[in-house]
């Protein structure tokens, strides 16, 4: 086996050495009645070839992205990943790393964190960040538990328009907990019901902007009224991009920013991994509750700047049952291919990325407005949008696959029966004029 | 004097301020080269990708375009490629040498499964495309589920969960759902071994459970006679790790599950170290209701810093019900994905987390998986407890083995080998690194006094070990040797010496800031 150095003289010998005849000996805790004697019914070892041919065929059966007009998002975005991303993220000292507890040889690891970190507090226009979390659903999931631990109360108020699988992972983790989401009605758009619902007893109001049907909102009335009560606001995006051109959630009042930003240098992967990102203010009460690990800049026993994992003490390898949060595992890659794609980008790169982005978003927008019997039903967006048609949305979305184009995702898919007839379609600096073309013409075909 | 967008001189003046050397003109040494943050290099204008010029038409963003500056700063790309490269320097990784960080399974990544992650059929496809545009993918998942199953014995497996301690959640979420349907409400307390990883009592607590800790016997097993008296009819159920923390496989682990199983409780099997008995040992037949498996551990997929991870959760008969969604399912020959808590998942305990897993990784673990096939697992199984043994046998005569008798895939030494002589546990773990090596895992579990956890794995030579062994006899001899200093000054080889993380954390600086504008720019 191509993995293994061993020959059988070696394992011999070091049998021999360790003063037992046979592996059998070595597994004698093991309950009889639990030892296999015969090889589990699998197959068998296999070479490179073999193993690359069978998964390739499997992955042959699946129509990739990049090979059709492809208008996918709700949560997860098609962007250019330029090639230098991938060759440094498979670096062996960064790919074959574990997270970097002896920090006088991980700083690779821990200053990237460091440079992470920044960037993504600036990005969201909050003080500070964290070193990743999962993807953008448990980024927001912890950040209620955060800010119910902050304000010491039970409530939390989520707009019915934040991505379904974050309000249903967020119920997931405080399920067991003090904390009870309301959850208000998706189809109101102008997020009146969420106003409403703030009073003494919450804890935090969450919105997502631009929201799961593409919608751009205003958050700083809501921010204001949540102050008013005592809550704390907590903005969530699933599109980092549109952090390039949109107003940066703590410019509008946010008291914790979280989101997704897997469009950033991690690609569209089937759903995962990607990156969570996790930002807040720089309060004492806010970095003490923070979930996750936090890179810190220090000095060594010369006094030159280096980087820990700090504020330890909140966390479960620590503070065991009494941690913010059981979360071990960060991102880790995940955040080295956001930093190294953002770094690419830089200011200049990202603004630009993102008004690309948005003008193919207008441009598609008006082709298939354009069409008898559709309505384009988001008025502000970044490059997602909406669009109501004559028919229900999956069965259109099904005929346009099998003409190969990849439409976007009909709302009834993450709002079971409900929003039979919406879709939700994104454009991003990938497509090309030519795929508005086609995709406009194929679904007017499919509509007439 | 060049400037960069910050007014500040690009040159190093004050090289110790930004992690250089004193020493140099330039803060480097060599090959050791020094290297300011990205926001002390780049400017806002300075971008390494070249994207056509947008039109400039007017934005539909409801006048909720962004008003000020973001302040990232860019570099163009061989400024990009250099940074991260030398960066990449600075870190000790499994392809530079032996990694023995216990219950954390630093075996060798196969560059394979790098190769077939990045097929674009499977890195190009987004999760809510059409199921008649993905059936390879859901293949895949179901594919990879089924050599899960079958290596642990178990009925049912949820694939969601991002990481280990996601996949604790999943098990215990699906337990507390089974009590909660057996209308079970006053059962709420979680038996847990006090040599536990920290995300177990952390899991439990998130569940609504309190923890109750159970002594280790003097031999670093599960004190039976106290576990017995801890039982009763507001018990849960248990989490334990096995093997355990200490490396030692739990003798009694199938009275255990028994115990529990008549007391009305389940059993959450850790399987943070299944490398120890893959294709050897199924945790079915050991009496198991769920136990998550961490891809990143024993099925090779990178742990790239810290992640990202990847926990599927295996689960018995009676949990799996309870999964969460989603999952996938064959129906003839096509596959769909149940996405939403009705009909086949009528039970599920709900949602963990948006999509449908870490697909990056199912695509890694099945290509490692399918490489060893069961001969080759069953073999890892060997090669990684003989490594560790052969460790033991060698190392037990100069350092002190925490318990008698052979140790499972790592082997727990504590301190008593060093009393005396002024050097602590965390000292000998830093003169580790001035030799070249990565320390093990050091005082956990907690059971043992300055306990030193090695594991080695399966993809270890014998000429390596054989090294590694030299090495740490060499420097348990010199502790007793009286060399203390070689201790307390380590590491001087590393490319930092010590860091000072009391000042980390008493003064956290988590991010960069710029330098204020009246601030004097040091002089070159």
């Amino acid at each position: 086996m191509r993995y293994l150095p061993h020959t059988d003289t070696d394992r011999k010998a070091m049998l021999e050495t360790i003063g037992v005849s046979s592996f059998d000996e070595l597994f004698t805790d093991v309950p009889e009645a639990a030892r296999l004697d015969e090889l589990i019914d699998l197959p068998t070892k296999q070479g490179e070839l073999q193993v690359e041919r069978a998964l390739g065929a499997m992955a042959g059966q699946n129509v990739a992205a990049g090979s059709v007009p492809f208008f996918v998002g709700a949560g997860a975005y098609r962007h250019h990943i330029p090639a230098t991303v991938d060759h440094l993220i498979q670096r062996s000292e960064f790919l074959t790393a574990y997270t970097p507890y002896q920090p006088e040889i991980s700083q690779g690891t821990l200053q990237t964190l460091f440079e992470f970190q920044t960037q993504v507090a600036l990005l969201t226009g909050m003080d500070v960040a964290n070193a990743s979390m999962y993807d953008g659903s448990t980024a927001c999931a912890e950040a209620v538990m955060m800010a119910a631990r902050v304000t010491r109360r039970d409530k939390a108020v989520m707009a019915g328009s934040v991505h379904p699988h974050y309000v249903a992972a967020s119920q997931t983790l405080s399920k067991h907990s003090d904390v009870n989401i309301t959850v208000t009605d998706p189809g109101n758009a102008n997020l009146e019901d969420v106003l409403s619902a703030i009073d003494d007893t919450t804890a935090c109001v969450v919105v997502q902007t631009p929201d799961i049907f593409g919608q751009l909102h205003d958050l700083r009335a809501i921010s204001e009224a949540a102050h008013a009560k005592g809550a704390l606001l907590i903005a969530v995006f699933t599109e980092t991009v549109a952090l390039g051109l949109m107003e940066a959630p703590g410019n509008m009042g946010a008291d914790i920013a979280v989101g997704e930003g897997q469009s950033i240098g991690v690609g569209l992967n089937f759903g995962g991994p990607y990156v969570g990102l996790f930002a807040c203010k720089n309060d004492r009460r806010f970095i003490r509750q923070m979930p996750g690990r936090l890179a810190g800049e220090t000095v060594d026993a010369d006094g030159r700047r280096g980087y820990v994992l700090t504020l330890s003490t909140r966390e479960q390898h620590i503070r065991r049952e009494k941690a913010t949060s059981n979360i071990c595992t960060n991102a880790g890659l995940c955040s080295l291919a956001f930093t190294v794609h953002m770094t690419l980008l830089g200011e200049k790169g990202l603004t630009n990325m993102a008004r690309l982005s948005h003008e193919m978003a207008c441009d598609l927008a008006d082709r298939l407005g354009s069409i008898e019997g559709v309505n384009v039903e988001t008025e502000a967006f970044f490059n997602e949008f909406t669009i109501r048609l004559p028919q229900p949305a999956v069965d259109v979305v099904d005929k346009l696959a099998a003409s190969g184009v990849l439409a976007g995702v009909p709302a009834s898919r993450l709002f079971p029966g409900q929003f039979e007839d919406l879709l939700i379609v994104a454009a991003t600096e990938t497509n090309t004029e030519e795929d508005l073309i086609i995709f406009e013409k194929a679904l007017r075909g499919v509509l007439s | 004097m060049s400037m960069n967008s910050q007014g500040r001189p690009t040159r190093i003046a004050d090289n110790a301020a930004t992690g250089g050397y004193a020493d140099t003109f330039s803060g480097s040494r060599g090959l050791d080269q020094a290297e300011a943050l990205i926001f002390e290099r780049g400017a806002t204008d300075r971008c390494g990708v070249d994207l056509p010029e947008p039109k400039g038409t007017a934005l539909r963003m409801g006048g909720l375009e962004r008003q000020g500056e973001i302040g990232l700063p860019g570099l163009s790309e061989p400024e990009t490629m250099r940074h991260y490269v030398r960066l990449s320097r600075k870190n000790y990784a499994i392809d530079l040498g032996l990694y023995p960080l216990g219950s954390c399974t630093m075996k060798h990544n196969p560059r394979l499964n790098e190769k077939v992650a990045r097929m674009p059929g499977f890195a190009d496809v987004h999760p809510l495309q059409p199921a008649s545009t993905v059936q390879g993918a859901y293949q895949l998942i179901g594919e990879l589920g089924h050599w899960l199953m079958t290596l642990t014995g178990m009925p049912a497996v949820a694939m969601s969960p991002k990481a280990g301690a996601h996949g604790e959640f999943c098990g215990m979420l699906a337990i507390r759902a089974a009590l909660d349907a057996r209308g079970e409400t006053n059962r709420r307390r979680v038996l847990v071994p006090e040599s536990a990883h920290g995300t177990n009592p952390a899991t439990a607590i998130q569940c609504g459970f309190t923890c109750d800790e159970i002594p280790a016997d003097a031999g670093g097993r599960v004190d039976m006679e106290a576990l017995k008296a801890k039982l009763g009819d507001d018990i849960a159920g248990i989490m334990l790790t096995n093997p355990n923390t200490c490396g030692l496989f739990e003798r009694d682990i199938r009275e255990i599950a028994d115990l529990i199983h008549e007391a009305g409780g389940y059993f959450y099997c850790d399987g943070a170290n299944f490398n120890a008995i893959v294709g050897r040992v199924r945790p079915g037949d050991l009496g198991v209701d769920a136990m998550h498996i961490n891809l990143h551990k024993t099925f090779s997929t990178p742990h790239g810093g810290g992640g990202p991870g990847s926990g599927p959760t295996v689960l018995s008969e009676a949990l799996a019900p309870f999964a969460p969604v989603p999952f996938v399912v064959q129906e003839g020959k096509s596959w769909k994905m149940v996405e939403q808590e009705e009909g086949e998942a009528s039970e599920s305990f709900g949602r963990m987390a948006a999509f449908h897993g870490q697909m990056g990784m199912f695509t890694r673990a099945l290509t490692y998986m399918m490489s060893h096939g069961s001969d080759g697992l069953k073999q890892v199984a060997n090669d990684a407890v003989l490594n560790a043994n052969y460790i033991l046998a060698r190392l037990k005569h100069v350092m002190t083995p925490a318990f008698a008798g052979f140790c499972m895939h790592e082997a727990l030494f504590d301190d008593r080998f060093l009393q005396g002589t002024g050097v602590s546990t965390l000292d000998f773990a830093k003169a580790m690194i001035d030799e070249g090596y990565h320390p093990m895992t050091m005082y956990f579990p907690l059971v043992v006094h300055g306990a030193m956890l090695i594991e080695p794995t399966e993809t270890e030579s014998r000429e390596g070990l054989d090294r590694f062994i030299d090495t740490m006899e060499a420097l348990a001899k010199a502790a007793n040797g009286g060399e203390t200093d070689r201790f307390l000054a380590a590491p001087v080889h590393a490319p930092t010496k010590r860091l000072d993380e009391t000042r980390a954390a008493r003064q956290p600086v988590l991010r960069w800031t710029a330098p204020m504008e009246d601030e004097p720019v040091a002089a070159e």
